[in-house]
């Protein structure tokens, strides 16, 4: 088989991102997420944009089908946004419907075809009970053969937790680090689902507890808060509620253009050098090792390939922590760390705000809030913030060089980009 | 049986039969567990069933207290758990299933390698519907 160097017919760059607040909201549907989205989005284009410019609409949607009894969300949310009667496209990979919408439309500018796309994701979960939100979700994996047998996401997940605590050695109070760390930094995130530390979640716990005459709980840290099943009760062993990310409404969307239209929009693009996309075999059954998901090394390598950097050079990534050991393994795959040691490095700080190697600055999945088929543009939100020098609290100094790492259920797809600042 | 289709309706029916089939490329001798009638590493598409021994090795698991509606309906919950886990089968592939016998309330005396074997169904789950994969710790 002949192997050719894969690359982008022409450069395509970010001139805008912006979302939705996350977190869950009953009195509003996707519609409405998605507009609030669309204007966020709209104002961050420095020199401003014509909607009428748009060409075409991308979606990231997983379930708006089981989640709301909405089929067909394209052209509705093209429709909410002035954007009929322009081409509107769905794309389903579960969690990373939008990474992958952000893959297609970087494609479809690349080709020639258009020139402005909007790239975006949505997701409405909170109408359904955390079971119905769990239904819904375990069906994106398979249906046939881990559904029977009781698999539901948080127990996926502990399958790969277990995994790699009996092949490494990593510890629950390790994975509670990644917890500690990301909501640290969504408490710094106005937008964030969870716009506060675990410390912040324990205090308003015993300032409750004294207000209403109970007894006062005596956790003196946020590990001690972690360790008590009272306040840290366990969904799927090992992943207790603070190793999970949670159930979520929110949009996203990000403009893209092919770059030598880029600076009609803005004088700072942000360049897209590298897009990797792999799958894997959709049951965990069939999968050889499941401490470490292939399709995000291969996704990684086609990225960094690409894009001609190496794993070192990244100076600030987003990836996709929808538990704590997601995280863990996801430094590791995109080789940030060698196997094995992600979870000393987030004992160590080191992918925290101030590390060598900051790790979703936004809060992540854990923190900022999961709606499935947003995370991925989600993510490139936060990118674009650092990148563009407007994260506020969150501020990382001078990064030009970042990646956004997105799956799909348990690794069956795995979405990778590679930004830069020039 | 050599005249069953290489479904999950064959599987499920075998299964019932107390018989954990899986099929057996005749190109390339891969074996697939659940059985499909395309080789995946060859492209293959002559199969013969392969009766696997029902006996392996604990590659992962866990405790669910927060399960779907159809575990729900079975009447598990938060004070009533489930284990499901990855069998590393004596012949190769992996497959996965409900865990019987495992001590719920003390996960992490669980530990990986510990070996299982497979629970037949007590009986056939009837019109349209599967009895679930099913090992124990032995």
């Amino acid at each position: 088989m002949v192997q050719r160097k894969k690359r982008l017919a022409r450069g395509v760059a970010v001139v805008g991102a912006g979302m939705s607040h996350f977190g869950a909201f009953k009195e509003k549907d996707s519609r409405d997420l998605f507009v609030e989205a669309f204007q966020s989005a709209l104002e961050t284009v420095e020199k401003g944009i014509d909607p009428q410019e748009i060409e075409a609409v991308y979606v990231g949607n997983l379930s708006s089908d089981c989640f709301e009894g909405q089929a067909h969300v394209a052209p509705l949310m093209a429709e909410w946004v002035g954007l009929n009667p322009k081409p509107a496209i769905r794309t389903e990979d579960a969690c990373a419907s939008s990474g992958v919408a952000l893959r297609e439309g970087i494609i479809a500018v690349a080709s020639g075809l258009y020139d402005i796309v909007l790239v975006s994701g949505v997701e409405s979960m909170n109408k359904l009970t955390t079971t119905g939100a769990t239904d819904t979700l375990a069906a994106a994996s398979d249906a046939i053969y881990e559904v029977s047998v009781g698999a539901t996401f948080p127990s996926l997940y502990a399958q790969i937790a277990t995994a790699h605590m009996a092949k490494y050695g990593t510890t629950e109070e390790q994975l509670m680090r990644v917890a500690i760390k990301n909501h640290d930094n969504g408490a710094l995130n106005p937008k964030a689902h969870f716009n506060s530390s675990i410390r912040d979640i324990m205090q308003s716990r015993i300032a409750r507890a004294k207000e209403r005459g109970q007894p006062v709980p005596s956790w003196m840290d946020e590990m001690e808060f972690l360790k008590d099943p009272s306040a840290n009760p366990i969904v799927a062993w090992p992943m207790k509620l603070f190793d999970c990310s949670p159930i979520t409404d929110g949009a996203a969307i990000a403009i893209l253009v092919s770059e030598d239209i880029a600076r009609n929009f803005t004088d700072e693009p942000i360049h897209i050098i590298g897009t990797g996309q792999a799958s894997d075999s959709q049951a965990l059954q069939g999968r050889d090792d499941i401490t470490s998901l292939k399709a995000s090394r291969l996704a990684a390598e086609q990225a960094y390939e690409m894009a001609g950097v190496t794993p070192g050079d990244i100076q600030l990534a987003e990836v996709h922590d929808c538990f704590t050991i997601a995280e863990v393994v996801a430094i590791e795959d995109l080789g940030f760390f060698k196997p094995g040691e992600g979870p000393k490095a987030a004992e160590e700080g080191r992918t925290a705000r101030g590390g060598d190697k900051p790790v979703n600055t936004s809060g992540g999945l854990k923190a900022k809030g999961h709606p499935v088929g947003a995370t991925g543009v989600g993510q490139l939100v936060e990118i674009w913030e650092q990148m563009s020098g407007h994260a506020g609290a969150r501020q990382v100094p001078g990064v030009n060089l970042t990646l956004a790492h997105n799956v799909g259920a348990s690794g069956s797809t795995v979405v990778v980009h590679i930004f830069e600042r020039r | 049986m050599a005249e069953k289709e290489f479904t999950a309706a064959s599987f499920y029916r075998f299964l019932d039969q107390k018989k954990l089939m899986g099929s057996k490329c005749k190109k390339c001798g891969a074996l697939h567990l659940p059985p499909r009638p395309l080789c995946g590493q060859c492209w293959g598409n002559e199969m013969e069933w392969f009766q696997f021994s029902g006996k392996g090795k604990l590659a992962s698991f866990s405790v669910v207290r927060v399960g779907t509606t159809m575990f729900e309906q079975k009447g598990f919950s938060r004070d009533n758990p489930y284990c499901w886990g990855l069998i590393q089968l004596n012949e190769g592939p992996r497959i996965s299933a409900l865990l019987l016998h495992a001590d719920l309330f003390r996960p992490e005396s669980i530990t990986i390698g510990q070996p299982l074997e497979v629970v037949f169904p007590e009986k056939p789950a009837g019109e349209g519907k599967r009895n679930p994969v099913t090992f124990r710790f032995s």
